[in-house]
């Protein structure tokens, strides 16, 4: 099974947008939420992506990095830089945040590859939500 | 002159010391076209930097600026965080196991570190960043190098390079970062990640100058 790490700037809406998916991926799929500074403040920390990352990998086959804005891609671009070879196991989508950490928890829990959890991030950027 | 282990030390808490006294021009630099935290999050990254040093012990330049790296990976916050985190850790790899920095060794470890912001960043000159003043200072420091001149000869020259690149930003429309959001409106403000790199080649002048007097 493929875990999913939920990256804001915020970690509130880290958390919330991991509660979220949470719901549809349930108990089986590893979902974590990273975001803000030390302090408090809003921002992303190599260091926390990379322990949430080993955390996440001890018990996924494989993670997709769902961030929010510019700086949280270099933030997870940067952790996988560090990780190495392990790095082989994570990849970053590129798509909506909210809409795509949801999309991807129910991919996971069908059993879906890394790259089809990231396809399916890509597609939630047309994802209509107006009949 | 070189600077030992001990003068790249202070060079780092004399950069501590310009982005605290610099920190409200910085995010005022920043509130015109990003979101208003580089000055804040330079000043938190380079004092958490400021304990780190003086709670370790050294044996060479690359163990300083691994933990110089670190630091600021994790406590910086936007994404000056990865980008200046990722040129020590580049810069630090290039010094592992030398004890003094020279002019050729600090133009070899700055070029190391603009190509780990490029390739991270993958920002090119003209974008509105960091790499618009840390690329001419690159220059003039293997230059420097290159005609033999000491550390703070070439060091002068790397912050006056700086100091035109970072003023060549003013007209430029952002294409990197949260100011591209901008379009149009980013032009005509100085960059902040620009002028953070020329505070700190300057602070570190003026260390070696101190340590020359």
């Amino acid at each position: 099974m493929n875990g999913i790490l939920v990256l804001s700037h915020s970690a509130q809406a880290a958390r919330g947008i991991a509660e979220i998916a949470s719901q549809m991926g349930g108990p089986d799929v590893p979902i974590a939420a990273c975001g803000g500074t030390e302090d408090g403040g809003l921002g992303t920390s190599v260091t926390e992506v990379l322990a949430a990352l080993e955390d996440l990998l001890s018990r996924a086959e494989g993670v997709l990095v769902v961030p929010d804005l510019g700086s949280a891609v270099l933030t997870a671009r940067t952790a996988l830089e560090i990780l190495g070879e392990r790095a082989n196991r994570v990849m970053i989508a590129d798509g909506p945040i909210l809409e795509g950490a949801f999309m991807a928890a129910v991919a996971a829990l069908m059993g879906g590859s890394l790259e089809g959890l990231a396809a399916v991030v890509e597609e939630a950027a047309g994802l209509k939500k107006l009949p | 002159m070189k600077l030992d282990i001990q003068g790249v030390i202070k060079a780092l808490d004399a950069v501590g010391r310009s982005l605290a006294e610099n920190k409200d021009y910085l995010t005022e630099l920043d509130s015109a076209i990003g979101d208003a935290d580089h000055g804040i999050n330079m000043n938190r990254g380079f004092q958490k930097v400021h304990d780190r040093l003086t709670a370790g012990s050294y044996a060479d330049l690359g163990a300083v600026l691994k933990d110089v790296g670190m630091t600021l990976m994790g406590s910086v916050g936007g994404a000056s965080g990865p980008l200046y985190g990722t040129m020590f850790m580049k810069m630090s790899s290039r010094l592992a196991g030398r004890e003094e920095l020279d002019t050729p060794s600090l133009a070899e470890a700055v070029e190391e570190g603009l190509k780990g912001i490029v390739a991270l960043g993958r920002a090119n000159l003209q974008d509105k960043t960091m790499v618009d003043s840390l690329t001419p200072a690159v220059e003039a420091l293997k230059r420097a190098a290159s005609e033999g001149l000491p550390l703070e000869a070439a060091l002068e020259s790397a912050v006056e390079a700086a100091r035109t690149g970072m003023e060549s930003t003013i007209p430029l429309v952002a294409r990197k970062g949260r100011a591209s959001y901008l379009g149009e409106r980013s032009a005509g403000h100085q960059d902040p990640g620009a002028t953070s790199v020329f505070l700190i080649l300057s602070a570190i002048l003026e260390t070696a100058r101190e340590e020359t007097a």
